[in-house]
């Protein structure tokens, strides 16, 4: 599986489909006016953990992109770079589960949520206030209170819609020996 | 598609350009505008971009929504920076300053507003090029050269493939939260947030379940037919560069040349009018 072959470019495509339809038409509002809930992380939090991290890399990148792209506000890279960062570490972080084998229990939802609360602090708590910063030379106290409130936004919902999506794929496939010989 | 990407056809010399050329030429002219925060070098990135614009034969009319969006983002950024460092510019140009008799913490100064023109500034030299890019490339033009310009091509069919099916996927959402809301799934302002990002993954689980199968199907299909085995492979929407992509590509790279070369004999990234 850690292989990159054609079912991983793929996933990458439909993901980054997903993220874009998820990120661009599904507004949840949030409670605070103009701000709305990006479901989309939670989706590629579960691509990045199936799939592994090069598959989370890119359909970060390029459902980001195009997002940006369709809104034509001008591509926000650091923001961009940003999601495709998030989507590495929790792929890297969450190779030891097996998702795909059907394997999701206690263990996998705590180091799934542990991967995932990682990334989105250190993505947007660090790394897109500091891209922020280099390139548009914003003030530092503003940038990083938004990187910090979007990490916590983000990491509520991955927490709630990232686990529920392990969790309900992982039933959905057949465990390793759930066949057995006929006696 | 077109919809969803406003990619307006037009003839005009700027559509004439290849998607790579495009892509490229953005990519080096966003460098160039943000590596930069000389007032000189941007004005003149601005008024290239505008002129750019006309040749493009984009009007404002096509794009008036998105510019409309991208403003009102550009104001509230603005007042933000103010609201959280009144005294940035100060900081950045090293002197202060004060436009009026009062003093206080959210005085105005001279500094503070040069910094909040060139910020401004910064934005007005790309956005008229990015709304150029989006209007003018066609996405699946675009999927197709961005191997040309050496991304492996296995990733620019990721690209490809990402842009097939979103229509689809569009379309299995909305059935999907439809017959969900039919039964009763609340996702407006009267649930609670945690419920309403349960109710979001209600309809996000069918979604992705069968996307999961989308992705077995294309990716066996795509198998049986030897994707993957040879080092290069032909696009369908694929077009060889010309003089005129050449030229321009030549042109932006001259532009980030310029840029990095400003910022040397400027001591810094900043043209400072204050010493």
């Amino acid at each position: 599986m850690k292989k990159f072959g054609v079912k991983h470019i793929v996933a990458t495509g439909i993901g980054a489909a997903l993220f874009f339809v998820l990120g661009r038409f599904v507004a949840i509002p949030s409670g605070v006016p103009d701000t709305n809930i990006s479901i989309q992380y939670g989706l590629l939090a579960f691509i990045a953990a199936v799939f592994g991290p090069i598959a989370g890399l890119l359909s970060g990148l390029i459902g980001h992109f195009f997002i940006d792209f369709s809104f034509g506000w001008g591509v926000w890279w650091s923001w961009v770079i940003a999601s495709a960062f998030v989507g590495c570490v929790i792929g890297f972080l969450t190779v030891k589960i097996n998702i795909e084998e059907g394997e999701f229990g206690i263990n996998g939802i705590i180091r799934f949520n542990i991967a995932q609360v990682i990334a989105h602090l250190v993505g947007w708590g660090a790394l897109a206030p500091v891209l922020d910063i280099v390139i548009y030379a914003e003030p530092a106290n503003k940038v990083f209170i938004q990187g910090l409130v979007s990490a916590g936004i983000n990491i509520i919902t991955t927490a709630v819609v990232g686990t529920l999506l392990c969790v309900a794929y992982s039933a959905a496939i057949p465990k390793k020996g759930s066949l057995k010989e006929e006696e | 598609m077109t919809n969803l990407f406003n990619y307006i056809d037009r003839p005009s010399p700027i559509h004439r350009l290849t998607g790579a050329t495009k892509f490229v030429c953005l990519m080096l002219w966003s460098f160039a505008a943000m590596s930069t925060y000389d007032t000189r070098m941007l004005l003149g990135l601005t008024i290239i971009s505008m002129i750019l614009f006309l040749i493009g034969r984009i009007h404002i009319k096509d794009v008036s929504f998105m510019l409309g969006f991208t403003l009102v983002f550009l104001v509230i950024n603005s007042i933000a920076i103010y609201l959280f460092s009144p005294l940035h510019g100060t900081k950045i140009y090293g002197s202060c300053t004060y436009l009026l008799e009062y003093t206080g913490r959210f005085a105005p100064t001279a500094e503070q507003l040069f910094y909040h023109f060139n910020y401004v500034l910064k934005y007005l030299a790309t956005i008229p090029i990015v709304l150029l890019f989006v209007t003018t490339t066609n996405p699946s033009e675009f999927a197709a050269s961005l191997n040309k310009i050496g991304v492996k091509y296995s990733i620019a069919y990721a690209v490809a493939l990402a842009l097939r099916y979103i229509p689809d996927i569009q379309r299995q959402y909305h059935e999907i939260s439809q017959a969900g809301q039919a039964r009763g799934i609340e996702m407006s302002k009267k649930a609670t947030l945690i419920s309403r990002l349960k109710s979001a993954s209600g309809i996000l689980i069918p979604l992705i379940l069968s996307s999961m199968d989308r992705i077995e199907v294309i990716s066996n299909a795509m198998e049986l037919r030897g994707f993957g085995k040879k080092k290069k492979r032909t696009w369908y929407m694929g077009r060889p560069f010309k003089a005129a992509d050449i030229s321009a590509m030549l042109g932006c790279v001259l532009l980030v040349c310029l840029s990095l070369y400003l910022n040397h004999i400027n001591g810094g990234r900043y043209y400072n009018p204050f010493i």
